[in-house]
């Protein structure tokens, strides 16, 4: 194997792990701060990719469509978050799970009311349809270099905010001990408003970025939501730290996984074993590398709580 | 309120009575497909063609007033088993057609085989249901899953193609066509990759198939799957140096508008073209744009001759639908309308036709479209139907 090919697969590696990274970072503090379990997480990222796609239909311009669609999705997330999610911080898991359910249903039923159950269609934008040349044999597509670009400022920017503001610091605060940090006079209502806020921008900027490269379409959330709890089981819940390491780690593993697994059985088994064997195994690999990290480290690699 | 439910529910019940009383001057067709989601482009397109056929024959089929049922299999498995189970148990249907996907026509097909239902494809034909697991009720108005595939192997060895990168999803269809492909290409095959049916990112296996460097690639990836496959082989800048070689269902109408003008000039096989010189075939493209709005895409074409299948074997029976086994010999051996043109029903229920070469060019009117530049097989049976004990 190639030193080419496998540039090539981190890079891949890199961009999947990194729009994960967008989807956990909101699911962990929501779910280190105010203890809850939130299903519909999956749902803004559905509902800021439709946003995204009627919008630069609309539009016709990616670069204008991009923030009134984070915008737009950041302002849903904190109705949801004031009209129903409030009332379910004092619930028991159970109920949280089956209201942010029932939430899941209402989003893709509505979705499917408004623009129908075909796909829509979202292009890449024309200067960034082609490859760019980045070594001799190695063109990469352009698009595919943007969202890695994106995804490391987004990611840089979130740490600063987490580890160099006051804001982040009372996010830490309200991870690590919510019941001390409401004792020394945070507002961790509010605190959690704004959180759940910046979740849904950052759910609908992976909704918007990955939308050209699958398809936008009713039920696109859910699949991508078991990968982030992987994350942030991975990572450590409440961690954004935990979430960068863990979205990297799984994006990583999965791509390599479905690469370099299939070559691998290859080599030692007969080819029609190795052929049902090998993508068989890559789309547990995951999973395998949760429970790993599950039964050395059972708070995850970063835990916030100490 | 409840006042208000009444009288309509009354009505409805006294309709379903009715309906049961007046069975006999009808045929009930249940119809099943893949609707939603980024694979149910090719059920709609199925399905709108199968309505055009019936709008053709007057609302009716055989002459009997026909009354469709239309589910959506919502791409799942489970969901298609329940749906035929309710057909031929609630329903009563005298036909199942539909399923687009064949690990959903595996799992769905056998509840009306055993209802000794007729099962009439227009489109899935796994090579299970082909050979030594043939079943007396089902009939294919498409193609056997191999055809395709080997039509374009046999045009990449006459096209002196010697190293070619094979892709299809994991499920029986895709395994179908790779063997199909195999079994008449006979030049070197550097890979054959299998991946996950519905996997919409093909980054990791676009970085394999550079590495791999061959001359050419085939890939099976049907509806939303080849959208994305073929977008992301053009990003990546591999069209360039690897030649790309396609079923029809990777490079048709449900296919070529989402990706535009990349898709000039690629070359496909299928049994079926919008060009196709035939006058069934001209007033079904020109009425299914007049509907539609859209050309009809090789599945469209698929549920227009299914409906004309249905109607010429209704006709045959005299209405008699009731007469399972009767039935079913007239769908093995008349004669129906057809866009492809004429073609016959093998002992295994698979469809003998021609498979063309077609090429992917824009119309006088400047849209991209298939046009016809060769015929690759004639009257090509599948390689299955000596196994199938049928007569």
């Amino acid at each position: 194997m190639s030193g080419i090919l496998l540039l090539e697969q981190s890079l891949n590696g890199l961009q999947f792990g990194l729009m994960l990274f967008l989807l956990a970072a909101g699911l962990t503090l929501v779910f280190g701060i105010m203890d809850m379990i939130n299903l519909a997480h999956g749902s803004l990222y559905m509902i800021g990719a439709y946003l995204m796609a009627t919008l630069a239909q609309a539009t016709g311009s990616f670069l204008l469509a991009l923030p009134l669609a984070i915008v737009a999705t950041g302002i849903i997330g904190v109705a949801l978050e004031i009209s129903v999610l409030r009332r379910l911080y004092q619930r028991d898991h159970l109920s949280q799970v089956l209201a942010t359910f029932a939430l899941i249903l209402i989003a893709n039923e509505g979705v499917r009311m408004i623009w129908g159950s075909q796909p829509m269609m979202l292009a890449t934008p024309a200067a960034l349809s082609g490859p760019v040349q980045l070594l001799p044999g190695l063109a990469y597509p352009s698009y595919r270099l943007l969202v890695i670009g994106v995804g490391l400022a987004v990611a840089l920017l979130l740490y600063i905010l987490v580890t160099k503001t006051r804001t982040g610091m009372l996010v830490r605060a309200g991870a690590s001990n919510r019941e001390m940090a409401t004792a020394m006079g945070v507002d961790i209502r509010k605190l959690f408003t704004v959180v759940f806020g910046v979740g849904a921008m950052l759910c609908a900027l992976a909704g918007a970025l990955l939308g050209p490269l699958l398809a936008v379409q009713t039920g696109m959330g859910e699949e991508i939501l078991i990968l982030a709890f992987v994350v942030i089981v991975v990572g450590g819940i409440g961690s954004i730290r935990g979430a960068l390491v863990g979205a990297l780690l799984v994006g990583m593993v999965d791509t390599i996984g479905r690469a370099f697994l299939p070559m691998l059985f290859r080599e030692i088994l007969p080819p029609q074993y190795a052929a049902g064997l090998g993508p068989g195994l890559a789309s547990i690999l995951i999973y395998l590398l949760m429970a790993v990290v599950l039964f050395w480290k059972p708070q995850g690699l970063f835990p916030a709580r100490g | 309120m409840i006042r208000n439910i009444a009288a309509p529910l009354a009505l409805a019940l006294a309709a379903a009575f009715a309906s049961n009383v007046q069975a006999a001057d009808r045929v009930k067709v249940g119809l099943i497909s893949t609707l939603s989601g980024p694979a149910g482009a090719l059920g709609v397109d199925m399905r709108d063609g199968f309505n055009l056929a019936l709008k053709h024959l007057g609302g009716k089929l055989g002459g009997l007033n026909a009354e469709i049922t239309a589910s959506d299999d919502q791409f799942n498995p489970d969901t298609g088993k329940q749906i035929v189970d309710r057909f031929v148990k609630r329903d009563r249907v005298d036909f199942v057609t539909g399923i687009i996907y064949s690990n959903i026509l595996l799992a769905a097909a056998p509840t009306a085989f055993e209802s000794k239902t007729p099962y009439v494809s227009a489109n899935a034909g796994p090579s299970q249901y082909a050979g030594k697991g043939c079943s007396p009720y089902f009939v294919s108005a498409a193609w056997q899953n191999d055809a395709f595939h080997e039509a374009a192997g046999q045009h990449a060895t006459s096209k002196g193609i010697n190293n070619v990168y094979l892709m299809a999803p994991n499920y029986p269809a895709g395994q179908d066509a790779l063997t199909g492909f195999k079994r008449f290409y006979k030049g070197k095959i550097a890979d054959e990759v299998y991946v996950k049916l519905g996997q919409l990112d093909f980054a990791a296996e676009l970085a394999q198939l550079r590495a791999a460097k061959p001359e050419a690639v085939y890939v099976f990836f049907p509806g939303g799957m080849g959208i994305n496959f073929i977008k992301q082989f053009v990003a990546a800048g591999l069209s360039k140096d690897v030649t790309l070689v396609l079923p029809g269902f990777s490079a048709d109408q449900d296919i070529i508008p989402a990706v535009g003008e990349p898709m000039l000039g690629l070359m496909n096989t299928a049994h079926w073209a919008p060009d196709l010189d035939n006058a069934e075939n001209k007033r079904f493209v020109a009425d299914f744009e007049t509907d539609f709005k859209r050309i009809p895409s090789v599945y469209a074409a698929q549920g227009y001759d299914t409906a004309m299948l249905i109607d010429a074997a209704v006709r045959a029976v005299k209405g008699k639908v009731e007469d399972r086994e009767a039935v079913m010999k007239a769908l093995k051996s008349v004669k129906a309308r057809s866009v492809r043109g004429a073609y016959r029903i093998n002992n295994n229920g698979f469809p003998v036709q021609n498979y063309y070469l077609r090429v992917i060019g824009k119309d006088a009117k400047g849209r991209i479209i298939n046009k016809t530049i060769g015929t690759i097989f004639t009257a090509h049976a599948d390689a299955y139907a000596k196994e199938c004990p049928l007569k």
